[in-house]
């Protein structure tokens, strides 16, 4: 039997790499698939501690995150179709109307 | 070394390497593939820890439906590769690769030492826990409220990301 905390390890390690494609890349379509992988390492743990502690709220969880994640991406992608129209990039660096 | 174990270094392997390839692509289609491939692995992750109908979901909601749009949209920009992976590599980058680091190295600390450690076994209950059977029986009872609030949000969702996408109003 594999034990919690390599399941507990495993997603701290894809929330990191998520973080770091986050963080690191300029293209906009790549930041929200960072963003993704960050949701999908906290559901594999949700998981792990609804597998291991027989309790069903993590599984519950998981599925309104799936469900928060699909009207993110749909919100998210209209958002960039948008941009893209009005500036013709997806680089968030040339994005930065907002910035003070 | 058991199959079990095997099975599961194997898995999480395969979870970690596309997960890296997807943010060294340049060419986002790649990247979208990569991540697809890295949801496979971890409903497989979620197979082995006895969750059928997350599985199940995973598939259907990510690599089916979120996964199709993000391609699409990304065929309909036409975007090409990125000419380098970055313009410049700049200070910032390496303070946040360094405090992902720093992040990660705390998450590990929490994990080794903390109450999770003595956890070696899966509930006997996490069989069961697992079927759309159970899983329906809570949503449909103790969830139902959850369940409205968030159907009204995808309404919204839907609606917002049509006004979004828009042209123009008339």
């Amino acid at each position: 039997m594999i034990p919690l905390n390599f399941y507990l390890v495993l997603s701290a390690l894809l929330f990191t790499i998520g973080v770091v494609g986050v963080l690191t890349r300029r293209n906009a379509i790549i930041v929200f698939m960072s963003i993704e992988l960050m949701l999908n390492s906290v559901n594999l743990t949700l998981v792990a501690f609804s597998s291991f502690l027989g309790d069903a709220t993590g599984q519950m969880l998981v599925f309104f995150v799936i469900t928060i994640a699909a009207a993110e991406a749909a919100i998210g992608l209209a958002i960039i179709i948008a941009l893209f129209r009005n500036k013709q990039t997806v680089n968030i660096d040339e994005i930065n109307l907002l910035k003070w | 070394m058991t199959f079990e174990e095997v099975f599961f270094y194997f898995l999480a392997a395969g979870a970690i390497v596309s997960a890296l390839l997807v943010i060294t692509r340049r060419n986002p289609i790649n990247s979208v593939i990569f991540l697809v491939l890295n949801f496979f692995f971890l409903v497989a992750l979620y197979l082995t820890l006895k969750a059928q109908f997350i599985a199940i979901i995973q598939i259907l909601v990510y690599a089916g439906a979120i996964m199709v749009l993000f391609m699409f949209v990304i065929m309909l920009l036409n975007l090409g590769d990125e000419k380098r992976l970055t313009d410049r590599v700049t200070w910032k980058q390496f303070v946040a690769i360094g405090l992902s680091l720093a992040f990660v190295m705390q998450v590990l600390y929490i994990v080794g030492f903390g109450e999770t450690a003595e956890m070696k076994t899966m509930s006997a209950k996490a069989v069961d826990i697992g079927t759309v059977e159970y899983i329906g029986k809570e949503l449909f009872s103790y969830y139902v409220l959850p369940i409205e609030a968030i159907s009204v949000l995808i309404v919204a969702a839907v609606v917002g990301a049509i006004v979004l996408a828009k042209r123009k109003f008339d």
